[in-house]
């Protein structure tokens, strides 16, 4: 008969959970500290603003391709345990789709307010990248415990957007080249396949109830 | 505008295919007596332009770091990234180089680089250069104008347009074996556009020769139309009755048209053109119409309409 799992062992478990979501958050913004050493060490190159709009960009979709490889991972592993780190993941997806936002509005437009709007408005390539952002914005604001519970039933609903985030992130990189790169087109797959897997556990999910509703008819 | 460069701007003809330099490839030497008599007419160009240094067109603007200008590069033979043609052109050899002439001139044939740049004095010209992705820079090149090549080349009456196409060489480029773009590169200018004291055929930045990044050895400068006209490492010329294909425009017509003169109030469909990041500088400027030599062209698209023609 196993031990029922005594107050220390549920004491260090938190705590080595605390230390395991600040080891994350430290390596998710590694890439930001050290692109900022590089920024006042005047290390990003010719072009630094577009060197900081490409990074930060880059490392808003590698996030956001990590938040949605969570769960296909778990049914492949049965490491459960990952889901405890994927909203963490997403926030990482947000911060750094603000910074790719801020860096081209305040470094790159210098607030120029009406060519910002201007973008958003005329130009679709634009447009797509902010639609993103503002999902990204309303599903980190309602990721806390509180409005999970609020929203109930609703919240798994319209978490379900960040697929439209990844997609509109995915045309956005893909257009934002001047030509047809490999990279931008690696990471639509990747998106396309975390959503395939997605869909297939969907189906699967469905047919084992209508198996089981059979069942008991039987 | 001074007298002087007003005649030259409106080259009648008769001055562009003169019947005397009815020339066969050997008496092409001979028409270099012709270009220098046009030198001369440069000399009081340049000087009225301002500068003498820095030539006609020329800018007493700040240049760019020889640094930027040389590793800050797009030359998508070589590969995608900016920094990629000075770190991957190190096999590119550009010695002995030489260029063919095709199509409706008197004097076609191929040549070599020495044959054709022993014929002009090397000159600078210090210009803006706009890339279409919204940067610039300041470039203080050397080389010599297109005008007196055209000359000596002698296109007959019926060419219209100069079509230019850039070295390919996959074994030596390593943009070229990825695809980046259909090679060889191509690019097009109206022959009047070619005939422009401000055309330029660059040999050399900052009095030294052009560096496998920027189109050696040597590479056409357009300075009111964005960069990606500005066409390197020439290999043939050919005169044309009908406008010639250019590269940017067959990959992506709604994007890059044939003429892409500098123009802020023409966007690209992804951004504005109306502001420039000038490389060393934080803030945006303005972007200024024909990238402010309209004084010098604009009377080359008298009439047109420049958004349906960007």
């Amino acid at each position: 008969m196993p031990a029922a799992p005594r107050a220390g062992d549920r004491e260090r478990a938190k705590r080595w959970r605390r230390i395991s979501h600040l080891a994350l958050w430290g390596l998710s913004l590694t890439p930001a500290v050290v692109t900022l050493v590089q920024a006042f060490t005047n290390r990003l190159g010719f072009n630094p603003i577009e060197t900081l709009t490409d990074r930060t960009g880059w490392w808003a979709i590698f996030h956001l391709v990590l938040t949605l490889a969570v769960t296909p991972l778990r049914r492949l592993t049965g490491w459960h345990w990952l889901v405890r780190y994927r909203r963490q993941l997403g926030l990482s997806a947000f911060v750094y789709a603000s910074l790719h936002l801020g860096v081209y509005a305040f470094l790159d437009l210098g607030l120029d307010l009406s060519h910002l709007v201007e973008d958003v408005l005329e130009r679709p390539f634009m447009t797509i990248g902010f639609l993103a952002w503002l999902i990204l914005l309303a599903l980190a604001v309602t990721s806390t415990t509180g409005w999970i519970r609020r929203l109930g039933k609703r919240w798994a609903a319209l978490h379900r957007l960040v697929y439209l985030a990844a997609g509109l992130v995915s045309l956005h990189f893909v257009w934002g080249q001047k030509t047809l790169r490999a990279e931008p087109l690696v990471f639509t797959g990747v998106f396309a396949l975390l959503l395939a897997a997605r869909a297939v556990y969907a189906a699967r999910r469905r047919r084992s109830r209508a198996a089981a509703a059979l069942a008991e008819q039987a | 505008m001074s007298s002087t460069l007003e005649r030259l701007l409106a080259v009648p003809e008769s001055e562009v295919t003169p019947e005397e330099l009815y020339l066969s490839r050997r008496t092409f030497m001979r028409a270099a007596a012709a270009v220098a008599v046009g030198a001369a007419a440069n000399a009081v160009l340049g000087q009225e332009a301002g500068d003498e240094l820095l030539g006609l067109g020329g800018t007493t603007e700040t240049p760019t770091d020889y640094e930027a200008i040389t590793t800050y590069n797009n030359f998508y033979e070589f590969g995608y990234d900016k920094s990629d043609p000075s770190r991957l052109s190190g096999d590119f050899v550009t010695d002995p180089w030489s260029i063919t002439v095709e199509g409706l001139a008197e004097n076609t044939g191929t040549y070599s680089l020495e044959e054709i740049v022993s014929q002009f004095e090397v000159e600078r010209r210090v210009y803006r250069l706009r890339c279409v992705e919204a940067w610039s820079m300041v470039i203080p090149w050397n080389g010599f104008m297109l005008r007196d090549l055209v000359t000596l080349l002698a296109p007959k009456p019926e060419a219209r347009y100069v079509r230019f196409e850039a070295v390919f060489r996959p074994e030596q480029m390593p943009g070229q074996r990825r695809n980046l773009l259909p090679f060889p590169y191509v690019e097009g200018l109206r022959l009047d556009e070619a005939m422009n004291p401000l055309t330029f055929m660059a040999t050399g930045i900052y009095d030294r020769p052009l560096k496998n990044a920027n189109g050696a050895p040597i590479r056409l400068v357009v300075p009111w139309k964005y960069g990606f006209k500005s066409i390197k490492s020439i290999v043939k010329i050919e005169f044309t009755a009908e406008r010639p294909l250019n590269t940017w425009n067959v990959v992506a017509p709604h994007e890059y048209g044939f003429y892409a003169n500098v123009n802020p109030n023409v966007d690209h469909p992804r951004w504005s053109q109306r502001t420039e990041r000038r490389i060393g500088e934080f803030r945006r400027r303005d972007t200024l119409m024909f990238n402010g030599y309209g004084e010098l062209v604009e009377g080359l698209y008298a009439g047109m309409d420049l958004v349906t023609n960007f």
